[in-house]
């Protein structure tokens, strides 16, 4: 933190925008992870993430691709649980 | 010429945030609060509140995000709860004093369940001690109004930003008719100008307050809420000097005493019961027995410098609690020990748990624990803590 350190405000004051400083998926116990060859490009698990953790990454001309942004995902497991293909498997946290 | 009234401490307290022109005010109603925010709403009705708006809640929780949202908007705010319905706010008050909202809450101060109680003691502010929020605490009618105006004052003070509870005994106060001098409106606009929020909501320059504090911040946002009480020491002291001048009433800052020249034997407690003690200090005095009274009208911050010096001359300190912490003792009893611990010749201090529940006080039981003060200064073997008055008799056997 020391080379960004910013200063607080009475009251915690955030400016739109600023929390995205603030990184929320330290606390994970599993991550997804997305099988490209399954995946279907249907967005479903970004829609259905309350993080928006899950982003569209890339488009191969046929379907699009989604990636995760771990640096939010906290690991509940939604999109997994909502994926219509299984493309999405929860694997065990490793630091 | 001031106008003089005999009106009940409710009535008193209504006068007292009309006066202060809060924009919101949000209450639900609950014993033994009730009459003060009836008679809001009956003066908002009435025209005579203008620019202020009651919103009816469905609970105190609501009740206090409301006063918390439009703080949050800018604009003063006011409300007053009571025992239940202040257990049932904690949770905002905390997100009040983290965000650093100014705002008055007067606290009918009750008893709280279960068994259930309606009357008086102090359980339910005393529980909330550690929410950010100043807690001051009225021995009258008179009192508790002008500490409703020096309330706003201190907690909008760009040095503090804190809400503040003012406390006063529920019934005792509140539904009790004394001569009350009402303020004038004119001289409380002198004394408190229109609020100025440091931030607030608008929609063209957003903000979020409260936001998330990862590790690296947490520790340093609660040491400034922290810091804002310790600064709100002097600021307690300099409103309540400054009222005293501009309205020719001091009723002391952090403390006030009482008789306390040559006092061996000093009593201290909260709110309404030192005016029995006065009563029962004056005959004391008057018999010859050296002994005097201090009252805390600042209970957080805690005021132990202040309580440091006024008991440099005290041989025993007597505690007046009308409160428990369970498994522990009185709060005020741990507190003014914490504050003269390291203190060198420092009095010996006797704790009472009285008038839990709204059990009388009365000058006799005021002179009985007094009596038992000075027999600790003699050498005898007294109790450290006592649960004054305990009626074995009815208790369960075994016990």
């Amino acid at each position: 933190m020391a080379d960004n350190k910013q200063r607080l405000t009475i009251g915690l004051v955030a400016k739109p925008g600023s929390t995205l400083q603030y990184h929320t998926g330290g606390w994970r116990t599993y991550r997804p992870v997305i099988d490209h060859e399954k995946c279907i490009g249907c967005k479903r698990c970004a829609d259905s993430c309350m993080e928006g953790a899950p982003f569209e990454c890339a488009h191969d001309g046929k379907k699009k691709k989604f990636c995760v942004n771990y640096d939010y995902c906290k690991g509940c497991g939604v999109c997994a649980y909502e994926c219509p293909v299984d493309a999405i498997e929860m694997v065990v946290e490793e630091k | 010429m001031a106008k003089m009234a005999v009106i009940e401490g409710s009535h008193a307290i209504a006068e007292a945030a009309k006066v202060c022109r809060p924009a919101v005010v949000s209450a639900y109603p609950i014993t033994p609060q009730t009459h003060i925010v009836e008679d809001i709403s009956q003066m908002i009705a009435d025209g005579e509140l203008m620019n202020c708006e009651y919103v009816r809640t469905e609970s105190e929780f609501s009740a206090a995000s409301v006063i918390l949202g439009a703080a949050a908007a800018g604009t003063r705010v006011f409300s007053a709860t009571s025992s239940q319905g202040a257990v049932l706010m904690y949770e905002v008050l905390f997100s009040m004093a983290g965000m650093r909202l100014p705002g008055v809450l007067a606290m009918a101060n009750r008893s709280v369940s279960s068994p259930l109680s309606i009357w008086n003691d102090h359980q339910d502010a005393i529980s909330a001690r550690d929410n950010g929020w100043i807690q001051l605490w009225a021995e009258d009618n008179q009192e508790a109004a002008d500490m409703i105006v020096q309330a706003f004052k201190i907690g909008e003070d760009r040095r503090i930003l804190l809400p503040v509870m003012v406390n006063l005994d529920g019934f005792l106060i509140t539904h009790t008719y004394e001569p009350v001098e009402i303020l004038d409106q004119n001289m409380v606009d002198e004394f408190l100008p229109p609020y100025e929020p440091l931030y607030k909501l608008d929609p063209k320059d957003p903000v979020t307050m409260g936001a998330l504090a990862q590790p690296e911040y947490y520790t340093e946002a609660r040491y400034m809420i922290h810091y804002a009480q310790l600064c709100a020491k002097d600021v307690i002291e300099e409103v309540a000097e400054e009222f005293g001048k501009k309205f020719g009433r001091y009723k002391g800052g952090l403390i006030d005493t009482y008789k306390m020249e040559g006092a061996e034997v000093v009593l201290i407690s909260m709110g309404s019961v030192i005016g029995t003690m006065k009563d029962a200090v004056d005959e004391m005095r008057a018999e010859g027995i050296p002994v005097g009274i201090v009252k805390i009208r600042s209970y957080r911050p805690f005021p132990v410098e202040a309580l440091r010096e006024a008991l440099k001359g005290a041989k025993v300190v007597c505690v007046l609690d009308k409160n428990i912490s369970m498994g522990m003792e009185g709060a005020v009893f741990t507190d003014l020990k914490a504050a003269l611990y390291n203190v060198k010749g420092s009095p010996d201090i006797l704790g009472f748990i009285i008038g839990l529940g709204g059990r009388d006080i009365t000058i006799t039981d005021i002179k009985n624990l007094t009596n038992k003060g000075f027999a600790k200064m003699r050498g005898e073997k007294v109790s450290e803590m006592e649960w004054y008055k305990l009626d074995v008799d009815i208790l369960p056997e075994g016990i």
